[in-house]
């Protein structure tokens, strides 16, 4: 079995990460050219859309892509380059280093298998202790994830758990051997808002409790606000910004981030029409030229329609794709659409 | 905002005492049926022009009263009327005649379309059924439908799949108002799209029902959508509508505990206002309605339950602003008679 040493700060670091997934009419580019680093300890928030691309970078992560997908670039966990690492040698990272929750937890738990079994499962499968103990610590996952009864629960099958239990066990699957990065992909879109406020408290406890790392994936950045430090924004594949969670929501370098923040449900705003962006995303294999935001974007110049965007950092340290971000003052509208 | 005068004007669609029982076989037992109550005694009304909020969680009920209101299900007890007219018991034929005043529009956008048929002759199809167009007069309408709904002629031409999500609700909207209906069944027609996408479908909506003067039942989870768009807004619990009101009294001051912390739950998208905002959360899941508690059905997992209320079920109580709540925090207890449960927040909340 393979340990990963991590040294320093950085736990994660994805560098020039570019998918290829073929079809029927040829290859089609799903990321290009996606990089960032997470922190030990930190929670990083991924937002975007359907098709922007996050799922599928939390599945790279993983190393549970497609066998046809082509890939490049690098993703480095503790020293280790994760996609040139061979199948055991993956296994003993996932589950151990790095957790991962999806959306759906009835489709990702074992449908025959009670629930104690699957929690043993994984914790014996890294570690070297007893049925018995395996067991016993099952069910003080379960209990640390506020499910009553947790003894009683361990020996029921996933169809005995409601919506917001199923994702409580899935939690205490990804948490059962301590990981040192949590994978969640939108963990609380399909529960209702009162269960999805009880999911999120306990995420936020177990990540300050373990210092452990977070990849938050989610569509709906008001979920991030109170939770992440930093926030990355993802639209066709692409990075389009990278800040602070305490900065963005005031001062957003990218129109469309700025777009996600004033469409998003905002307590503050009252009558009239909801801002919008116009148009819709667009779709994978027929990506627009230049800037692929251009078509929706209102503040759109020649040069965008024609040219390739780089990403540029900013003197205090943030990351956006957009030729225009100094002079837009994207933040004052803000200001205006919520007093 | 519209204020309803319930003397003056005869409501579009009305549900008197309505109940609605589903049976399923006994779990656990070789004889015997669970009977779950799905709607358990609502009553309520929209008026021409207005829209009505229904939410709550999944398991509430709102989607069956929206079944109901269409007839897709024959209500267990209580009276449906349409225009005044009681439609409880008519018949598959004289029902049929009158679907065009009732339409709908369902969350679920690609299973509401035939992917087999063009645009043009999806939206044509209603009009064949229900009204007495000849087909030029039809191609005339389908036109103006898919301009209505912010979709070009174009359009018309092609098939669902070729078109994007928000899209293609557009055309089930324009669908549903081929027929000219008096009341439209909202469930959840913006749930399913991406975030950029539902605001422009939500001022849509919100347009066409201030132009049309049509009377809307929107049923959604999000309150703050459901604030947005709506005149009254109605809030169910496990089959009963607990509080109903004006848009603003519900989302600013609420009266029902659950109304507040369904509201505290929705996070602010400012995370300055976040970190400082007092949350609510709720202990224990919604109960299934084939067990609903004694007393009141909420008593379980209220943060100010009394011992009234577990035992004595509470009426809706009304107050003067129109607002109808049924808690007895109102009545007994710290008696706040109508005003928001709000005041009651800081003694408990971390």
């Amino acid at each position: 079995m393979m340990t990963s040493n991590l040294s320093g700060r950085k736990l994660l670091k994805i560098e020039n990460l570019t998918l290829k997934l073929p079809t029927e009419k040829g290859w089609i580019q799903i990321l290009e050219d996606v990089n960032f680093e997470i922190d030990k300890g930190e929670v990083l928030g991924l937002a975007g859309e359907s098709g922007s691309g996050k799922s599928l970078t939390a599945l790279a992560i993983m190393n549970l892509l497609p066998r046809n997908a082509q890939v490049s670039g690098s993703i480095e966990f503790g020293g280790l380059n994760l996609l040139e690492l061979s199948t055991k040698d993956m296994r003993s990272i996932r589950g151990r280093e790095i957790g991962m929750v999806f959306q759906e937890p009835m489709s990702s738990l074992h449908p025959s298998w009670t629930v104690g079994e699957q929690i043993s499962e994984v914790i014996r499968t890294h570690e070297k202790v007893s049925r018995k103990a395996a067991w016993s610590r099952s069910v003080q996952m379960l209990a640390l994830m506020d499910i009553p009864n947790p003894a009683e629960r361990a020996k029921q099958y996933a169809f005995q758990f409601s919506g917001g239990m199923q994702q409580r066990v899935m939690m205490a699957i990804a948490l059962s051997c301590n990981p040192k990065l949590l994978i969640a992909d939108e963990p609380t879109t399909a529960l209702d808002a009162t269960i999805q406020a009880q999911i999120m408290e306990i995420i936020q406890s177990m990540q300050k409790e373990r210092e452990m790392a977070i990849l938050f994936i989610t569509h709906d950045l008001g979920v991030l606000a109170s939770l992440a430090q930093r926030i990355l924004i993802m639209y066709a594949g692409q990075l389009i910004e990278l800040a602070d969670a305490s900065v963005i929501f005031d001062d957003p370098l990218h129109p469309y981030t700025q777009g996600l923040i004033l469409s998003a449900p905002h307590p503050g705003m009252k009558g009239g029409k909801l801002p919008s962006i116009k148009g819709d995303p667009p779709r994978l294999g027929r990506l627009p030229s230049g800037c692929r935001f251009h078509p929706r974007c209102e503040f759109a110049l020649e040069i965008c329609k024609v040219e390739a965007i780089p990403v540029t950092q900013t003197p205090d340290g943030r990351t956006v794709r957009c030729i225009r971000s100094d002079e837009l003052m994207l933040g004052k509208q803000i200001e205006v659409a919520v007093s | 905002m519209e204020v309803t005068d319930s003397g003056l004007r005869e409501p579009a669609m009305q549900l008197k005492n309505v109940r609605k029982e589903f049976y399923s076989r006994k779990s656990n037992a070789i004889r015997g049926v669970d009977v779950a109550v799905a709607v358990d005694d609502v009553s309520l009304e929209i008026y021409p022009g207005e829209s009505l909020g229904l939410v709550g969680e999944s398991g509430s009920g709102k989607s069956t009263v929206g079944r109901l209101m269409l007839r897709l299900l024959e209500p267990t007890n209580g009276q449906i009327y349409l225009s005044g007219n009681d439609i409880t018991k008519l018949n598959r034929r004289k029902m049929r005649r009158l679907r065009g005043q009732v339409q709908a529009v369902f969350q679920d956008i690609s299973g509401s379309l035939n992917p087999k048929i063009t645009i043009g002759k999806l939206l044509a199809e209603p009009l064949e059924f229900h009204s007495t167009l000849n087909k030029s007069q039809r191609e005339i309408r389908v036109r103006e439908l898919i301009e209505l709904v912010g979709l070009s002629v174009h359009h018309l031409a092609r098939y669902p799949y070729e078109l994007s999500g928000g899209q293609r609700q557009r055309v089930s909207i324009a669908r549903a108002l081929a027929t000219q209906p008096k009341v439209l069944v909202l469930d959840e027609p913006v749930s399913a799209l991406d975030v950029s996408t539902q605001s422009q479908v939500v001022n849509l909506l919100q347009e066409l029902q201030e132009r049309l003067k049509i009377a809307c039942l929107f049923i959604a989870h999000d309150l703050f959508i459901v604030h947005h768009v709506c005149n009254r807004i109605a809030v169910m619990y496990l089959g009963s509508i607990i509080e109903i009101g004006s848009a603003e009294q519900v989302y600013s001051s609420p009266r029902h505990p659950y109304t507040q912390a369904l509201i505290s739950a929705i996070p602010h998208p400012n995370p300055t206002i976040e970190l400082n905002r007092k949350r609510i959360v709720l202990e224990g899941e919604i109960p299934t309605p084939t067990n609903i508690p004694s007393g009141c059905r909420f008593h379980t997992r209220c943060p100010y339950v009394m011992d009234i209320c577990k035992t004595v079920e509470p009426t809706l109580e009304e107050y003067e602003d129109g607002g109808r709540v049924a808690c007895h925090l109102h009545i007994e207890g710290p008696k706040l008679g109508g005003k928001s449960v709000d005041s009651l927040r800081d003694s408990l909340v971390k």
